[in-house]
């Protein structure tokens, strides 16, 4: 019981993270029907921005103290990848957005190992320790669960800002302009709305949840790497369609759900699997949960969209 | 043969036969002019060959009938390792080449059917997603089936894996000819790759315009049209994948005999990415396109490495950008600047019979 309590916490701190992740795919994805394959990368950029920008604070402002340090090198790392996804969306999908449909998904592909191999030139191959601002050191424990500062952190962070993003989206004149983008484009534009500005603005409110979600990744897991967006992309995206892609409340649902399923499965997988398998095989959970969603329920669960779009 | 004059457009276009005749002499003299930069030349081309065959077979799935698969690689890991497991002192099983092959291939084909069947209902990115998280399963499989019983040796890989022995022919040794001449097992390997490319080259384009090439051409440019004039499109989609994935097992079941050692370190996602660009960058659909790609894109990072490296040292005293490096990012760029610039590829596929959806296909969403 003690697991499996201690599983859920641990489950919704990465789900909180794979929700913020996944809003960007969901956002962009409901504007543009394209799967942002770099957004993952963009979270790394995030992580790897914030890890030079506090490296610098330390030494050259070193009375500052923890967290507004880290506060610091989150908004340098949020402004940079701002400008990045901006970027990306100007320089490589803009050109193709009345291409046939595999033409911008492959360029998201370059994009993404792009992104990459300049994070390898910059930062080399290896794993950096990122710094502990937030305490990882675990609370007393309560009814046996410990939790740490940093897990607290990122619980409160994220629901904070899924909750500006809401009220963005459903309470402002972006937020409409945006919802009438993804309704369609053509009546949007009619209507006075100017589309490709609410198609970068979308990238950038994207990116910048994707670079906190950065460092809050590195913060509550202690390294960062340049291979390290892959995986909570490839996560996210799968939260995105288990909620419904297009969704935004979808997203986070299924941000939760899926880090749930993740971390409460590793704990268990040695038993259901009579000791088989183990805790290196978590990864897969996303991909069979992924697999599961498109093949029997391809609207996700809150879905709007389907899957099979012809 | 057609196509094949096609590699070169400017010659291609006046005398195909000529140009036939070029390429084919092109192929047989190779590794003689790598010979002269040196052996490590001979060896990269007989790599080469082994990703030409991987862009074949993928070109099969993504050119021919339009199902974009990101986990290809998984196909060429599931040959090799089919080919390693039976044919090495892990096991301690020494299966002869000519039933090893064959069952690495059957294996692939199954994966391949194993992958097709759960997506038959998904198109485009979706797919995208689904096989490229297969491919991660195999990956992480390969992996950790260490424990509890040893089956793929994690991430040691498997060691000492048999040479190719064809009738007692064993292509590891130099050949001796008479008295004066022996020939580098390099070679050899190349001459037998060439001779499965070149099968692979007749059966592909033989497969493309028959029934099966222009039921998957119709299911590529439009799945609700092909079914409506009574493609069975699930069989269809099935034989695509599951043929693609016969080409990724008998090349990997080669790889695995030529290299003598397998980790699943070969079979990452950048893998399945690199024979993926290959054939955006050669163009998609188009047989010689699909090769000249995979020739290219494996060459090119190679000459960089021959070249990059000596400039870097001379101008800044040591290496900033590694091979390694340099390859991701000529990949990485080859890929967006393809689709931004020449989306059809260098040589455009141009017969009615292989138009790629990157030509012709539908518009964007909604």
């Amino acid at each position: 019981m003690e697991t499996l309590l201690q599983q859920t916490v641990n489950g919704l701190v990465v789900g909180s993270v794979y929700a913020l992740v996944a809003l960007g795919y969901t956002m962009v994805y409901g504007i543009l029907g394209l799967i942002n394959f770099a957004h993952g990368d963009v979270l790394m950029v995030g992580a790897l921005v914030a890890l030079e920008a506090i490296r610098l604070i330390q030494t050259h402002a070193p009375e500052l103290g923890l967290v507004p340090t880290l506060l610091a090198g989150l908004s340098v790392s949020v402004l940079v990848c701002m400008v990045l996804g901006y970027t990306i969306e100007r320089t490589a999908y803009r050109r193709l957005r009345n291409a046939p449909r595999l033409a911008p998904l492959i360029t998201a592909i370059g994009v993404s190992f792009l992104l990459q191999t300049i994070a390898m030139i910059i930062w080399g191959r290896n794993y950096h320790t990122f710094p502990q601002l937030v305490s990882t050191t675990p609370l007393e424990p309560v009814a046996g669960v410990f939790i740490t500062p940093v897990q607290i952190a990122i619980l409160v962070v994220s629901a904070l800002l899924m909750m500006a993003l809401m009220l963005l989206v459903n309470k402002t004149r972006l937020g409409r302009a945006m919802r009438a983008t993804a309704e369609n484009h053509k009546v949007a534009s009619l209507m006075g709305v100017d589309t490709n500005k609410i198609i970068a603005a979308t990238f950038i409110i994207g990116s910048a949840l994707a670079a906190v979600a950065g460092v809050m990744f590195s913060s509550n897991y202690g390294i960062a790497h340049y291979a390290m967006g892959f995986m909570p992309g490839l996560k996210a995206f799968t939260a995105a369609v288990l909620g419904g892609i297009g969704n935004l409340g979808g997203a986070m649902l299924g941000g939760l759900v899926l880090g749930l399923v993740e971390s409460i499965g590793a704990g268990y997988i040695e038993d259901m699997s009579f000791g088989f398998l183990n805790s290196s095989y978590q990864d897969i959970f996303a991909f069979m949960i992924l697999g599961i969603v498109l093949i029997f329920r391809p609207t996700g669960l809150l879905g709007e969209r389907v899957a099979d779009r012809a | 043969m057609n196509e094949l004059a096609l590699a070169i457009p400017w010659l291609g276009k006046r005398n195909p036969a000529a140009a036939r005749g070029v390429v084919i002499l092109l192929a047989f003299v190779a590794p003689l002019i790598a010979m002269l930069f040196g052996k490590t030349w001979v060896r990269i081309l007989d790599f080469a060959m082994l990703y030409v065959m991987l862009a074949i077979g993928l070109n099969l799935v993504v050119g021919f009938a339009g199902l974009l698969d990101l986990g290809y690689i998984a196909f060429y890991a599931v040959g090799a390792y089919a080919f390693a497991l039976l044919a090495s002192p892990h096991f301690d099983l020494h299966l002869p080449f000519w039933l090893v092959l064959p069952l690495g291939a059957g294996f692939a084909a199954l994966a391949g059917i194993i992958l097709g069947l759960p997506t038959l209902r998904l198109r485009g990115d979706y797919l995208a997603i689904v096989t490229l998280g297969f491919g991660e399963i195999v990956r992480i499989f390969m992996n950790n089936l260490n424990q509890p019983i040893n089956i793929t040796n994690g991430p040691q890989g498997i060691n000492m894996i048999d040479p190719l022995v064809l009738f007692g022919w064993d292509v590891s040794k130099p050949l001796k000819i008479g008295e004066e001449i022996t020939v580098n097992s390099l070679f050899q390997y190349y001459y037998i790759f060439l001779a499965f490319v070149a099968l692979s080259v007749v059966l592909v384009q033989r497969l493309q315009v028959s029934r099966v090439g222009r039921a998957w051409a119709a299911i590529r440019d439009d799945e609700l049209a092909a079914k409506a004039i009574g493609i069975n499109t699930r069989n269809m989609k099935l034989l695509a994948f599951s043929l693609g994935a016969t080409f990724g097992g008998v090349s990997g079941g080669l790889f695995a005999a030529f290299q003598g050692f397998v980790s699943p370190e070969s079979f990452s996602l950048m893998e399945s990415i690199a024979v993926l660009t290959m054939i955006v960058f050669g163009g998609m659909g188009n047989l010689a396109g699909v090769i000249v790609g995979a020739l290219a894109l494996t060459a090119l990072p190679e000459v960089l490495r021959y070249v990059a490296i000596p400039v870097q040292q001379a101008l800044f005293d040591k290496v900033i950008l590694d091979p390694e490096v340099l390859r991701m990012l000529l990949l990485s760029l080859a890929m967006i600047f393809m689709m931004l610039l020449r989306p059809a590829g260098l040589i455009p596929a141009y017969s009615r019979y292989s138009r790629p959806e990157l030509v012709v296909g539908k518009e964007a969403g909604k």
